[in-house]
């Protein structure tokens, strides 16, 4: 028996999963009670239970939650559904199919914390998620006596989701992240200290509760215990939210998507802050961050976009750079000056008017532009255009010498937002056998 | 209690002040933003540290003592 699904069990075709259901599939939420001047046995379990953060950087979620708790003062509750990558559909998933088990981490969290309110966000571009929360918070009502749950639509961008950020905005400012110290845990919404937290990882708080920490790492690596939702993208037959096994190898996801179009060029891994593997490598590749990090990527929020044979990796790479310097806040004058220089540089490239030293001119920007922000988008922007070099080195000498060749005219590949979110039909959702 | 040069890179708009007064451990990248060693800072510069974090015309340049842990 593969354990699986766990997150997307009982999810019935015609989408969402309603309390009912949810309460059916997954038993009933085992309420939290705050303990006086003592820890919460929750936070111990999922110490045992070794949940890593989703949104990303992966950090330990016990850690964050004492982090909030060894504050005197009353915390708040942030979900963080805003997912501005835009390779990533996983939270939106989740949102409109098991919203629920979003709700009930959070629960669990703030009972945990003594926390006496819940904001709920989720994206703009995603009315979806919304529509499928919104209803979902009305349906549980404040019956139970849990804690009020708010929902908080933030403004699109690829930062808007970042913890500071989301902090500046539902405290009534613009969606921009801010300089920290202090860190959100410290002083966040209303300058309590806040919790944060990814909307899959509240919805694995959700089944640890249930279920324990030995069942949670009965699936997984040592370093990265229980399932993971990732978004494949890109030329395979069925893209879209899997759950999976960090572990797992990427054929079995391929597989299970009813196999890759042709062997794919390369795979990018976490995301437009990630880097890529080659498609020669491609076969010997498990999902989970100790295999991955040979290559220098990770699993990040979940993302596997793959690049077909077919397409051009240094147009794809020109675009997606622009777009990344022009997803920045504009707050921090290395980040604004840095990745612009960087785009304009691999756009040069790219058109075949590149001159002097190209190599040179991008290994000084990216010094410059790395680790001089406010928060991690340039850092992040860089590993990606770096590992875009590296991967498509050959690609790139050729559009260095002879500019623009056949395949830069071609229909963009890689995901980046469109106007209004792709609304997520239920046939997407799948789930990978480990 | 050592104490180190912070910038907030959000509040710093490359008047270029803290370099003019802190040569010692602070460039300017080729936009005109400050490059920032912050090793901790010696006795001796602690008094023209101070002066460039009062100099700054955005108050971007902090000087801070060290944090325990994180």
């Amino acid at each position: 028996m593969s354990g699986l699904p766990r997150l997307l069990a009982g999810i019935p075709a015609s989408g969402a999963l309603d309390l009912d259901g949810h309460v059916r599939t997954h038993g009933e939420l085992p309420h939290e009670r705050r303990h006086r001047r003592r820890e919460s046995p929750l936070i111990e379990l999922v110490e045992h239970a070794g949940l890593r953060g989703r949104g990303g950087a992966g950090f330990p979620a016990a850690r964050k939650l004492r982090a909030v708790g060894a504050s005197r003062r009353r915390p708040i509750v942030v979900v963080n559904a805003a997912e501005g990558e835009p390779a990533s559909l996983k939270d939106k998933t989740l949102c409109q199919l098991a919203p629920h088990l979003v709700l009930d981490g959070a629960q669990l969290v703030a009972e945990a914390l003594g926390a006496d309110e819940v904001l709920f966000c989720v994206c703009e571009t995603s009315p979806d998620s919304a529509e499928s929360v919104a209803p979902a918070i009305e349906e549980r009502g404040s019956s139970q006596g849990e804690v009020p749950v708010r929902l908080s639509v933030v403004p699109s961008g690829y930062v808007s989701g970042q913890e500071s950020a989301l902090v500046n905005h539902l405290g009534g400012g613009a969606a921009l992240p801010k300089s920290t110290p202090p860190m959100p845990f410290e002083q966040g919404v209303k300058r309590r200290p806040t919790l944060i937290n990814n909307a899959e990882t509240l919805a694995h708080v959700a089944l640890i509760a249930r279920h324990g920490s030995a069942w949670f790492r009965e699936l997984g690596t040592p370093s990265q215990p229980g399932s993971a939702l990732v978004t494949l993208s890109g030329p395979v037959a069925h893209a879209g939210v899997y759950e999976i096994e960090p572990g797992s190898s990427l054929s079995s996801l391929l597989e299970a998507a009813g196999g890759a179009d042709g062997q794919p060029r390369a795979a990018l891994l976490g995301g437009y802050a990630g880097a890529w593997i080659d498609g020669s490598l491609l076969r010997g590749v498990a999902l989970a961050d100790e295999h991955l990090a040979v290559h220098g990527a990770s699993l990040g929020a979940g993302v596997v976009a793959l690049l077909s044979e077919d397409a051009c990796a240094v147009a794809e790479t020109a675009r997606i750079a622009r777009w990344l310097s022009d997803q920045g806040a504009g707050q921090c004058g290395p980040c604004v000056n840095g990745l612009d220089a960087l785009a304009s540089t691999i756009e040069q490239i790219a058109a075949g008017e590149a001159h002097g030293d190209t190599g040179a001119r991008i290994e000084r920007l990216a010094t410059l532009t790395r680790q001089r922000g406010a928060c991690g988008h340039p850092d992040g922007a860089v590993r990606f255009i770096l590992s875009s070099l590296q991967t498509f080195a050959d690609e790139f000498a050729d559009h260095g010498r002879h500019g623009r060749c056949d395949a830069c005219g071609r229909a963009a590949e890689l995901p980046l937002p469109l106007p209004l979110d792709a609304r997520i039909d239920a046939s997407r959702r799948r789930v990978v056998p480990a | 209690m050592s104490q180190r040069v912070r910038l907030n890179p959000i509040a710093c708009e490359a008047h270029g002040m803290c370099a003019e007064l802190l040569p010692e451990r602070i460039t300017l990248d080729e936009w005109g933003y400050p490059l920032i060693d912050d090793e901790p800072l010696p006795h001796a510069l602690v008094g023209h540290a101070k002066r460039a974090a009062a100099a700054c015309p955005t108050f971007a340049l902090l000087i801070e003592r060290e944090r325990e842990g994180k």
